[in-house]
């Protein structure tokens, strides 16, 4: 797909609650990672405010997925400082749990608990995280599914519904702790074509309620669509970062360049 | 040439139903089973190999039927048909003699001597247990029986929390009703104990909410946990000490069945909770519990079940300080107790090897803290992966119970090899018919277990369809 060919009615997003606030909801200061060895995230440094979409994008190995992992400490960091919602990421668990309530997070493989109903799925971390009693849970977790236009496979089991299905439930899941902030690790890397597009509209209705989220992707069509900046990292390091427009229509590195015609003209 | 739609033709189409036909009789019915189970291996004669291949299963087939029936006959004709069942003259061995023993049945019998099992009935299932107090034993096993049943059986209503009396009260309750209670512990020392117990919880309270400084903070719920076994280790002892009235029952008067449910069960409720929290400790990413989860499984794993008792019987006395008297059975039940849980721990690693990256990192990613997440996320996907494993190690522990019959305790098997050496009934059959009831009574046990672990595999894999 190249630029020309996104149609006017693929931009067509109702921006009027998509608004950048002034609050700084993740500060990222040098930061650095090492697998080992390998340095995977060199010297990082970035800020989102309130209400940003991001995307990241960049080739595999890049460090996109272990960037957005280190904002919920399912990956530690090695050196720097790494701040949510003004709370400091370091070992003391009693932080990380405070960011874990409020970062809600969509992965590839969906990661939905199969002996549990999808029901069961969302109320779960309302009820022994927030201790909220189950009757309100539900009530909430039937909202979120509604939301995400599942609400009849309440009762199933994560093994009986597709893998577009699947994903929004997760979608839904995280929305049932009520985040501040989405983060999103490839979510449609492991679906087929015609699945894609039900989870990306999803994730458009969750961007035009003013959700802020980070998402790692290679839909450039989202890209454009949603994000207001998008983040393009090579071996570990930002690379560059512009607008949608800019980004696509004008590239500034050689790097950039050369993934874009990769991605883009096929 | 063929007329345009004919069956010959290539672009034959069909213009009406075929016949909905009944199947041939090698498909369906009685016929069709014979015919899939027992014939169509032994059926192909189109060439010579293939003739002889279909004889030599025939006849291996008669032969193996032939052998099976007459064996099962024979157990059969042995246990049964022409087993001597009463002794109404009370003549006792004599009962199972044949007339060239100088007994009154006929020359060659060879069967099952059962009035000699019914006259060490009570040996065998109880021990030398006192007669007068058997009820005690009969109601801890029925309200025992009751329970289990109770948690088994899914359509009765409070299953948890019957099962949760099953686990925490049902002990206790056996504990008194079978030695009696009334253990000579003084009021003073329980009430130290209790005191100390409630000072330590406080001690873990105040660390919890910060008090006494970052690092007991976070031991501050560990700490807590210690304060109150000991507080329970307490009230246990106190509720212990009263005096119920019943005739204290040493546990060297137990023994039979009532010795192998007793070490047979403990070892299967304390082995899995052990177990799990091992094999936990071994997948830890803190060095000192995985350290010692992995010592720990690896010297019980590394000696054999004999030694660990005689160990525990013979040297653990020695290292005791004089006056210490640890009660027998209690040594030997701690022994199988610690070396199950380390063969269950090596079970329940398989089960958590097995689950996903992804689900330890959804159930994170969501604020569960760990014990949250191995308990609503992670055990419950990796016990139902190695039930046939934990059920497995069930029944190889009961069977093993056997063994403490060498450090002196008296399980099924050691009481009914002592009833054997009873003169008074001796007989060339008296060992067979015992082994015999024995195996009956163990193959009971086991099939049940067997019987159920099958049923909640299939149950917890149709609740997860795919």
């Amino acid at each position: 797909m190249t630029s020309a060919q996104i149609s006017e009615q693929d931009l067509s997003v109702d921006r009027s609650r998509m608004n950048v606030g002034d609050e700084v909801m993740i500060s990222m200061d040098a930061v650095n990672k090492w697998y080992g060895s390998f340095h995977v995230l060199r010297d990082i440094n970035l800020t989102v405010n309130k209400g940003e979409r991001i995307v990241i994008c960049g080739p595999s190995g890049s460090g996109k997925s272990t960037l957005i992992r280190c904002l919920n400490r399912l990956e530690e960091h090695q050196a720097g400082t790494i701040t949510v919602q003004g709370i400091t990421l370091n070992n003391d668990l009693k932080n990380i749990d405070e960011i874990r309530r409020d970062v809600g997070m969509v992965f590839q493989h969906f990661n939905l608990f199969p002996h549990l109903t999808i029901l069961e799925n969302c109320t779960l971390a309302p009820i022994w995280v927030r201790k909220m009693p189950k009757a309100e849970a539900e009530q909430i977790a039937m909202k979120y599914l509604e939301r995400v236009k599942i609400p009849e496979q309440a009762h199933k089991y994560p093994g009986q519904l597709s893998g577009g299905q699947q994903q929004r439930v997760a979608i839904a899941r995280s929305l049932c702790m009520e985040p501040k902030l989405m983060l999103f690790d490839e979510p449609t890397s492991a679906l087929d074509p015609e699945m894609i597009k039900e989870v990306l509209d999803t994730m458009v209705s969750l961007a035009e309620d003013g959700m802020s989220m980070i998402c790692v992707t290679h839909e450039m069509g989202f890209a454009r669509k949603v994000a207001n900046r998008v983040i393009f990292m090579d071996e570990g390091q930002i690379v560059e970062q512009n607008e949608p427009e800019a980004f696509f229509n004008n590239p500034q590195s050689d790097r950039t360049k050369l993934f874009l015609s990769q991605i883009l003209d096929h | 040439m063929a007329p345009a739609n004919s069956k010959n033709s290539d672009a034959f189409v069909r213009t009406e139903d075929a016949p909905i036909l009944a199947p041939p009789a090698t498909e369906a019915g009685i016929t069709g089973w014979l015919w899939r189970n027992v014939f169509a291996s032994m059926a192909d004669y189109s060439s010579l190999g293939a003739g002889f291949r279909s004889l030599c299963v025939a006849l291996l087939s008669v032969f193996l039927l032939y052998f099976g029936v007459t064996q099962i006959y024979a157990l059969l004709d042995f246990a049964l048909f022409s087993a001597v069942y009463s002794d109404p003259e009370g003549v006792k061995r004599e009962a199972c003699w044949t007339t060239e023993q100088g007994g009154v049945l006929a020359k060659g019998w060879h069967a099952a001597c059962w009035p000699f099992v019914t006259a060490k009935q009570k040996f065998v299932l109880y021990g030398p247990y006192p007669m007068e107090e058997l009820w005690r034993v009969n109601l801890t096993v029925i309200l025992g029986l009751v329970g289990l049943a109770w948690v088994l059986i899914e359509r009765l209503p409070y299953r948890r929390q019957v099962g949760f009396g099953m686990l925490t009260v049902y002990p206790l309750i056996a504990f008194i009703l079978l030695t009696g209670g009334n253990s000579d512990a003084t009021p003073g020392s329980i009430m130290t104990w209790l005191i100390a117990g409630l000072a330590v919880i406080s001690v873990g309270r105040m660390s919890v909410r910060g008090y006494l400084g970052s690092f007991m903070s976070e031991i501050g719920q560990f700490i807590s946990m210690i304060g109150w076994a000991v507080v329970i280790l307490a009230v246990i002892r106190g509720i212990v000490a009263v005096d119920f009235s019943l005739e204290p029952v040493d546990t060297r008067d137990w023994g039979g069945l009532l010795i192998t449910l007793v070490v047979a069960v403990t070892g299967i409720v304390a082995s899995l909770p052990l177990g799990i929290i091992l094999a936990l400790g071994r997948r830890s990413s803190m060095p000192v519990a995985r350290i010692l989860s992995t010592v720990f499984i690896e010297f019980w794993r590394g000696v054999p079940l004999i030694t660990v008792l005689f160990m525990a019987s013979v040297m653990l006395p020695l290292f005791l300080p004089e006056g210490v008297n640890f009660d027998n059975l209690l040594r030997a039940l701690i022994g199988v107790m610690l070396f199950s849980a380390a063969y269950m721990a090596e079970v329940v690693r398989g089960g958590l090897q097995a689950i996903d990256k992804g689900q330890y990192e959804g159930a994170q990613a969501m604020g569960l803290s760990y014990w949250q997440s191995m308990r609503l996320v992670i055990l419950p996907q990796a016990l139902t992966h190695v039930i046939p494993g934990i059920v497995n190690t069930f029944i190889g522990l009961f069977k093993d119970t056997t063994l403490v019959s060498i450090v002196g305790i008296f399980d099924l098997l050691g009481a009914g090899q002592s009833a054997i050496a009873d003169a008074a009934w001796s007989s060339p059959v008296q060992a067979m018919s015992m082994y015999v009831y024995i195996a009956v009574l163990f193959f009971v046990f086991c099939f049940g277990m067997s019987r159920y672990s099958i049923y909640m595999e299939n149950k917890l894999s149709t609740s997860r369809k795919h």
